[in-house]
């Protein structure tokens, strides 16, 4: 444990200095820098699961994927794109940005940094192994409700189980270090409400993510002790209640696709102002709105249960619940605009895929109101409405917001400007391949298919068809995004320190490519060129 | 004049959206009527929910789209300085506020009167399990199973799809008009969900509970509806057809149903008084493998992986009967392969093991007569 990167042996060949260099280190631009390649390559992996369901959907019949391996592709994607792409990405954004945001020299627990990523390769080598075992890999979808993944599960449960295990102490660990840093070492005068507010957004995912990974973890050891050590705390014959996993699982996974989110939020309104050349309108009511999200996310996740039989007076509270959550994320959405209106705007890239986040995010959030009136939800459930509802949130929410920030930080983290006209392409490509993907999944829902299905009936051919093609415009677009993210990599035009005329905030008062150790000596705040609009 | 042009744009609007409803297009773009009170009210739920979303994007997109234009840097150089109005935080906290209280109105008063399962003038107790409904007439009963009758060429692309393609059954559950029928939802195996867009009826079916919903369906006619929830391999091969017929029809249909009971079980005995051939148990084996058992154990008997075991040279079609025979009636706890001596009758279950000993290879030439399926049972 002596070794450290510090201290480097003379006479290494490049290979173990390499390897070394990026297993022991400690730094938190090079650990976020391993969490965004991480998530890169399983957004890719998880995007070919994608791609197979798809061509399957094309047409109706079975032509590539039969039933039970493509319930492994649903499940593997699903799992691989939450945990493996979302989680980690937002993560080594945080890792990247929030120590220079606040003007810290580094995380505070760096060592727990360095644990917290070196589980996950894995955790998802585990996930991803189960691919090739007899039996095949889970096949129940990301959900895993019991008894399909207890009694009739696959032999490779454990697999997952196990997989779960790691990823939830990743994220616990990755949590609580972000927490303890944001709370202890800002520089002095940046009191909390005066934090950018992708740091607010990250603050509040991480005590989301504190609170609910636990419970995860509970429902997967339950699974397992129900498999393998005679418990029936989901088997009905035993005395036990499948509807208890739901219950326990959607206790997690309601606050789990607000951590899926939130962060998005907060790059959205990092990147709005700056190229709005206008401060972000009502960054008191962002946090607050922020915080009523993540407190009534706790309370809604009986809304995905609506047809497990729930009594009415629960049925109600959980609607009236899911419906209030449109209050405050609606005055995001407000505040969103009111900063745009009567700026300066320009739209680089950064920009269009923020405003294409808002749009696309705000008509997923639409479906979800629908989907909380719990008449309309018996017809919705389950059905593709959904399947296009979550995407909406989630493609052009999560991705976007990642891949905004991609571009909006990536000249800060290499030094060099990406190509802007690639850029803007890749941006066109991909805003038009998610709504041909995803638009139409609306329509298929509203028309009665069910989904997480092989085969469909002829009517939902044509739709299903276009999705397809769209499916095939946005995974292709990816490799775009790759090209252009190494490009900027390799070199290009130098960036300056600023980088966006209007940027505000300390990452950018760092020079560019900003240096390995930063702020050693604790940054003043605020800096003299916040105040550039009112000069 | 204003009143006038009101008037035209109103019809203009009226008509507009009566050509959407009324087109071929939005029969497969938007929820459908349906047959019952309560699925229509649904229906104009999801329409006025999503007229609000609409009027609500076009606002703010519309705010969003005139800013982008209007203020872009090349038409509007000096950006404004505001960054917080407190009266303008207060209303758009406040009227999305009013706006969500003018939908949870009649989303609360719809879900009343669903959830009231009270006076049924008839109850079918409906049990999912991997992949096929078994509905049982519980005033009558009777009961029947109901599995999708789509031949595999056509999923196989062998042949060409039919028009109910995947959506038909060999078993529609027939129903009455204008009767409250309340459906008892249960499971033997995981989670299905039986779902009739038509009644606006979904419900799990989950082993261990028994859940409740209900429809008063008004026109006779023939409706499909499929599986909702993930239930394993042929999730996608789960459909529901309901037959329902006019009142004096449906009583007809019932005395009919239980006269043919009764004559099966004639037929039954005589099946067991006779030996049966090699021949003949292999020509009925070979339809009742291919109608229940192909699914998972391949036509070929060759099966899929561990999961689904390959028959052909199989441990237990190969080796001594009356484990076969066991295996064959009652199932093996905790796997997919499903007790079958109440789904099948005597004659079926012979010859399907007789056909398993004598198939793919197998060659015992075994043969297993009904009446050792009866004594068995």
């Amino acid at each position: 444990m002596a070794v450290t990167a510090d201290h480097a042996i003379p006479n290494r060949s490049p290979l173990i200095a390499f390897l070394s260099r990026w297993l022991l280190t400690t730094n938190h631009k090079e650990i976020g820098t391993l969490y965004l390649c991480l998530s890169f390559t399983l957004f890719f992996i998880a995007g070919a699961m994608a791609m197979v369901i798809r061509l399957e959907l094309f047409q109706p019949g079975i032509q590539f994927a039969e039933p039970l391996f493509y319930n492994q592709m649903v499940t593997m994607h699903g799992l691989l794109m939450v945990f493996g792409v979302v989680m980690p990405g937002f993560v080594g954004l945080a890792n990247w940005l929030i120590p220079m945001m606040i003007g810290a020299p580094d995380m505070a627990l760096p060592r727990l940094n360095n644990f917290s990523f070196w589980i996950l390769p894995f955790a998802f080598g585990l996930l991803l192994s189960t691919l090739f075992m007899e039996g095949g890999a889970p096949n129940f979808g990301w959900t895993f409700y019991a008894p399909l993944s207890t009694t009739y599960g696959p032999p490779s449960t454990d697999f997952f189980i196990l997989g779960v295990h790691l990823m939830g102490i990743s994220s616990v660990l990755g949590a609580i270090n972000i927490i303890v840093t944001i709370f202890n070492l800002r520089v002095e005068g940046m009191t909390l409400m005066k934090m950018p507010l992708f740091v607010w957004t990250w603050l509040i995912t991480a005590f989301l993510l504190v609170m609910v990974m636990p419970v995860l973890a509970g429902a997967v050891t339950m699974m397992l002790t129900d498999r393998h050590f005679g418990t029936s705390f989901f088997s009905a014959v035993g005395g036990g209640d499948p509807v208890l996993f739901q219950h326990v699982f959607w206790f997690f996974g309601h606050p789990e696709v607000y951590i899926l989110i939130l962060p998005g939020f907060g790059i959205a309104s990092q990147i709005i102002p700056t190229f709005a050349r206008k401060k972000l309108f009502g960054y008191h009511s962002m946090v607050y709105a922020t915080i009523a999200i993540a407190v009534l996310s706790f309370v809604v996740w009986g809304h995905h249960m609506f047809t497990t039989g729930m009594p009415l007076a629960a049925e109600l509270f959980v609607m009236y619940a899911t419906m209030l959550i449109a209050v405050p994320t609606g005055v995001k959405v407000f505040n969103w605009v009111a900063t745009m209106w009567r700026g300066s705007m320009t739209f680089e890239t950064p920009m269009l895929f923020a405003i294409g986040f808002v749009i696309l995010f705000t008509i997923g959030g639409f479906s979800g109101l629908m989907l909380a009136l719990v008449p309309v939800d018996f017809q919705y459930h389950d059905t593709f409405f959904v399947v296009a509802h979550f995407h909406y949130v989630l493609y052009p929410g999560a991705i976007f917001g990642i891949m905004s920030a991609v571009y909006y930080w990536l000249p800060k983290w290499t030094g060099n400007m990406y190509d802007e006209r690639l850029g803007k392409l890749h941006f066109w490509i991909a805003i038009v391949a998610v709504n041909m993907t995803f638009f139409p999944m609306h329509f298929l829902g509203l028309a009665g298919m069910p989904r997480r299905i092989v085969d469909y009936s002829l009517q939902f051919a044509d739709f299903n068809m276009v999705a397809s093609i769209g499916a095939g415009m946005l995974g292709m677009s990816q490799l775009l995004f790759l090209y252009i993210v190494v490009k900027c990599i390799r070199g290009g035009e130098k960036a300056s320190s600023r980088v966006w005329d209007s940027a505000e905030g300390l990452e950018w008062t760092l020079p560019s490519p900003a240096p390995l150790h930063t702020f050693t000596t604790p940054p003043k705040f605020p800096t003299p060129e916040e105040d550039y609009q009112h000069e | 004049m204003t009143s006038l042009i009101n008037r035209r744009c109103r019809g203009l609007i009226v008509s507009i959206l009566l050509a959407f409803s009324n087109s071929a297009f939005a029969a497969v773009m938007d929820l459908r009527p349906g047959v019952t009170d309560i699925s229509r009210r649904i229906l104009q739920l999801h329409h006025f929910s999503l007229a609000i979303c609409v009027v609500m994007a076009v606002l703010v997109f519309g705010a969003m789209f005139y800013s982008m234009y209007a203020h872009r840097r090349s038409k509007h150089p000096k950006p404004a300085d505001f960054h917080e109005s407190l009266l303008v935080e207060i209303i758009w906290t406040a009227v999305p506020v009013l706006i969500l209280i003018g939908l949870a109105i009649p989303a609360t008063s719809a879900l009343r009167e669903i959830e009231d399962n009270s006076n049924p003038d008839l109850t079918i107790l409906i049990t999912g399990s991997q992949w096929k409904w078994h509905y049982q007439y519980l005033d009558a009963d009777f009961g029947y199973y109901s599995n999708m009758s789509t031949p595999a060429e056509q999923i196989n692309n062998l042949e060409p799809k039919g028009r109910n393609y995947i959506l038909e059954v060999d078993n529609a559950l027939v129903l009455p008009t204008n009767k409250k029928v309340r459906f008892l939802t249960t499971s033997d195996d995981v989670i299905h969900s039986w779902w009739v867009p038509d009644f606006a009826v979904k419900q799990d079916a989950i082993p261990g509970y028994i859940n409740e919903a209900w429809a008063r369906i008004e026109v006779p006619g023939l409706f499909q509806g499929q599986c909702a929830e993930l239930c394993g391999k042929d999730h996608a091969y789960m459909p529901i057809e309901v037959e329902v017929l006019p009142e004096e029809e449906f009583d007809q249909w019932i005395l009919d149903q239980l006269l043919a009971i009764e004559l099966a079980s004639g037929q039954a005995v005589a099946d067991r008084a006779r030996t049966w051939t090699l021949a003949e148990l292999m020509d009925i084996g070979q339809t009742v493998f291919i109608d229940n058992c192909a699914t998972c154990h391949e036509a070929d008997g060759s099966g899929q992986g561990s999961t689904y075991p390959a028959l052909a040279g199989g441990e237990i079609p190969t080796g001594p009967m009356q484990t076969h025979i066991e295996r064959v009636m009652s199932g093996s706890v905790d796997t997919e392969m499903q007790a079958w001596a109440p789904q099948l009758s005597d004659l079926e279950l012979a010859s399907v093991i007789t056909y398993e000993r004598n198939a793919f290879g197998n060659d015992l030439g075994d043969i297993v007569q009904p009446l050792t399926i009866f004594e068995s049972r």
